[in-house]
């Protein structure tokens, strides 16, 4: 354990500032969870599972020679068409089941995934070379690379244009109507199975664009999925569903958190912190409801 | 009565028997013990109260440290001996191997015991799917800490106390083969002694509404907490045999193996019948056997299968064999059934 952080400000700033970039990130695969568990209420624990394929698929796009940012428009529409296979599949049968069904069946799915792209892509740490360079901040007291800004900019322009999209578009209001009352949506001919269908696609993209973002920023593995369903449904749980500005700053601040994590605790315990956290947010909020529980008693 | 008695005293027989009959499989059958162990404790939670735990690994993965930190830590400085990576430089006689394994697996069990009732207190208050994730996020948590600690042999692991060299070559397989059936037998001497108290019923109660049983003047929370203590007691002693037994143990891929052990016990529990006394002992049997079996088939495919086999058992096998077995044979399972009921309800489907 070592106190660089507050001996020198300047890491301190950079702590900061990769937190939020890591943090928006974040949040955009946390506003894919809360769409699906708003609308469908499942809990996805393949959620970080799609996030590394799609990843994959922007690191590939990088061996054959196309440059890793087309990964963005590429791997959502790959990752929508596996999304609404996996919701075909698997997902429309737990839908109306009980959570820990939909939990554990994500969580075979899970494994599924993990192992399949461990075969197919090997065990390799890789992240894909975008090229952008980086900017030096402060007398080049803090590094900035260049792709951690390009990221952050393209998931608040998703992230932006998916709640345009909510909001205006036919499909986005079905949603939503589903999201609110699915019989009452049933009733009025909203097509629930293709809303769901839908629902599952779109997170799998948002997942999608987020992997690609993270093969070009960070590195992938096929084993890293775990962490990033965790931080989503950490995000999600923070904010509160449907609640978007929430959503972001939450991610900015888990970002963050990580970030001093790294630098306090070493690196080696930086997983562990995030899971550590979960179970404290949870912890926090039983005593605070239960706490409310007692007003009403 | 004396049907369970014949059954009983059959399954002993063939317990104690076993090792002599087939000598090869003694490794196979200490396995299949530890497994039935940690789907019986798993089923306390996840079948008769309700709380589906993926945390159990915690208790499990930290018996297996336990018991070999204390068995090292007795005799030799425990830093050197994990530094030393399993290197012969420090020798346990056999009576130096035996007092600490013993000490070992008490304090391996004590200690789970403790911190369930811990962290119970924080977390077991959390419903449904908020406790199915906390408890994920235990497992994995203490699998990234510990293998981040130096003293427990940090990421390259820890090598436990080889076996002394006494008795012969099968006694290593004899001694783990024995510990684990004892170990067995215990669990589910004391499995059953609980579930036929008023302390099943309560567990159902918490399972079927909480909070109704908490308006009925049961305090849920202590029995939740004795109930998950009761597994961490079990699932400490397993994890410290399963120790012993492997040799070898890291901090993700054989203590908190939440990848393997963590969701085999879960699936097991599942695929025999949750709730139910002899549905885990059965999952654990069918499920070790197929694995056994098949599991060499499949070429590195192991996980891809195992995968696939969570989600077609969880979507259309969730009641488990059990399960099965009830929807059929009502009868053997003490259910009258009223034959004009059950015709009304086959009209209706």
């Amino acid at each position: 354990m070592d106190f660089m952080v507050f001996q020198y400000p300047m890491i301190t700033v950079q702590a900061c500032l990769d937190g939020l970039l890591l943090g928006i990130l974040f949040a955009l695969i946390a506003y894919g969870m809360a769409l699906q568990w708003g609308v469908m209420n499942i809990i996805n624990i393949a959620q970080g599972d799609l996030v590394i394929l799609g990843g994959y698929i922007a690191y590939f796009m990088y061996l054959y020679g196309i440059h890793p940012a087309w990964g963005v428009i590429v791997s959502p529409i790959i990752m929508y068409f596996i999304g609404v296979g996996i919701y075909k599949l698997v997902i429309n049968k737990v839908v109306d089941r009980d959570l820990f069904i939909s939990i554990l069946a994500t969580f075979g799915i899970s494994i599924l995934f993990m192992q399949l792209m461990n075969f197919a892509f090997g065990a390799d740490v890789v992240l894909a070379n975008s090229g952008y360079g980086t900017t030096m901040l402060f007398d080049n007291n803090v590094t900035l690379p260049n792709s951690k800004i390009f990221s952050a900019v393209i998931s608040i322009v998703f992230a932006i244009g998916l709640v345009i999209y909510m909001k205006k578009s036919k499909l986005g209001r079905a949603i939503r109507a589903t999201a609110q009352n699915s019989r009452a949506a049933k009733i009025l001919g909203v097509d629930t199975e293709k809303v769901y269908a839908a629902t599952f696609g779109i997170n799998a993209a948002l997942c999608g664009v987020a992997g690609a973002l993270i093969s070009i920023t960070f590195t992938i593995h096929p084993y890293m999925g775990l962490p990033y369903t965790i931080r989503s449904f950490m995000i999600v749980i923070v904010a509160g569903l449907g609640n978007l500005p929430g959503v972001a700053m939450s991610g900015m601040g888990l970002g963050v958190f990580e970030e001093f994590a790294d630098y306090i605790l070493g690196t080696e315990f930086r997983i562990g912190a995030v899971f550590l956290l979960l179970v404290l947010i949870l912890v926090y909020r039983r005593f605070k409801l239960s706490r409310k529980r007692e007003y009403l008693k | 009565m004396s049907k369970n008695i014949l059954l009983y005293s059959a399954i002993l027989i063939f317990g104690l028997i076993a090792p002599f009959v087939f000598p090869a499989f003694k490794v196979q059958l200490s396995i299949l013990c530890v497994l039935i162990v940690l789907a019986t404790t798993w089923n306390i939670q996840g079948g008769e109260m309700g709380y589906n735990t993926f945390g159990n690994i915690l208790f499990y993965g930290l018996g297996m440290y336990l018991c070999a930190s204390v068995q090292v830590g007795m005799f030799f400085p425990l830093a050197e001996w994990t530094e030393s990576g399993g290197e012969k430089t420090f020798v346990h006689t056999p009576a130096q191997f035996f007092q600490g394994m013993a000490v070992g697996l008490v304090v391996a069990a004590v200690v789970p015991t403790i911190v369930a009732g811990l962290i119970g207190y924080a977390i077991l208050g959390l419903r449904g799917h908020y406790f199915a994730i906390c408890t994920l996020g235990l497992g994995v948590a203490a699998g990234e800490i510990s293998g981040g600690i130096e003293i427990i042999g940090a990421g390259q692991g820890f090598t436990t106390p080889p076996f002394p060299e006494v008795g012969g070559l099968e006694a290593r397989g004899e001694f783990f083969y024995f510990l684990s059936f004892g170990a067995l037998i215990l669990t589910f001497v004391a499995v059953r002694a609980i579930y036929s108290t008023r302390f099943r019923l309560i567990l159902n109660a918490i399972r079927d509404n909480e909070d109704k049983a908490e308006a009925m003047g049961i305090e849920t929370m202590k029995y939740k907490i004795i109930g998950w203590m009761v597994s961490a007691f079990f699932c400490g002693l397993a994890g410290g045999i399963m120790g012993g037994l492997v040799g070898y143990i890291d901090s993700t891929d054989v203590a908190f193996d939440g990848r393997e052990m963590g969701v085999f016990m879960v699936l097991m529990a599942i695929l025999g019948g949750k709730g139910t006394l002899w549905g885990p002992v059965i999952g654990a049997t069918v499920f070790h056997i197929f694995k056994e079996g098949f599991w060499t088939f499949f070429l590195g495919w192991q996980y891809v299968a195992l995968g696939v086999l969570i989600v077609v058992i969880v979507i259309y096998f969730p009641e488990g064999i059990m399960g099965w077995l009830r929807e059929k044979y009502p009868e053997k399972f003490g259910e009258v059934i009223d034959e004009k009921d059950r015709k009304a309800q086959v009209e209706l489907k």
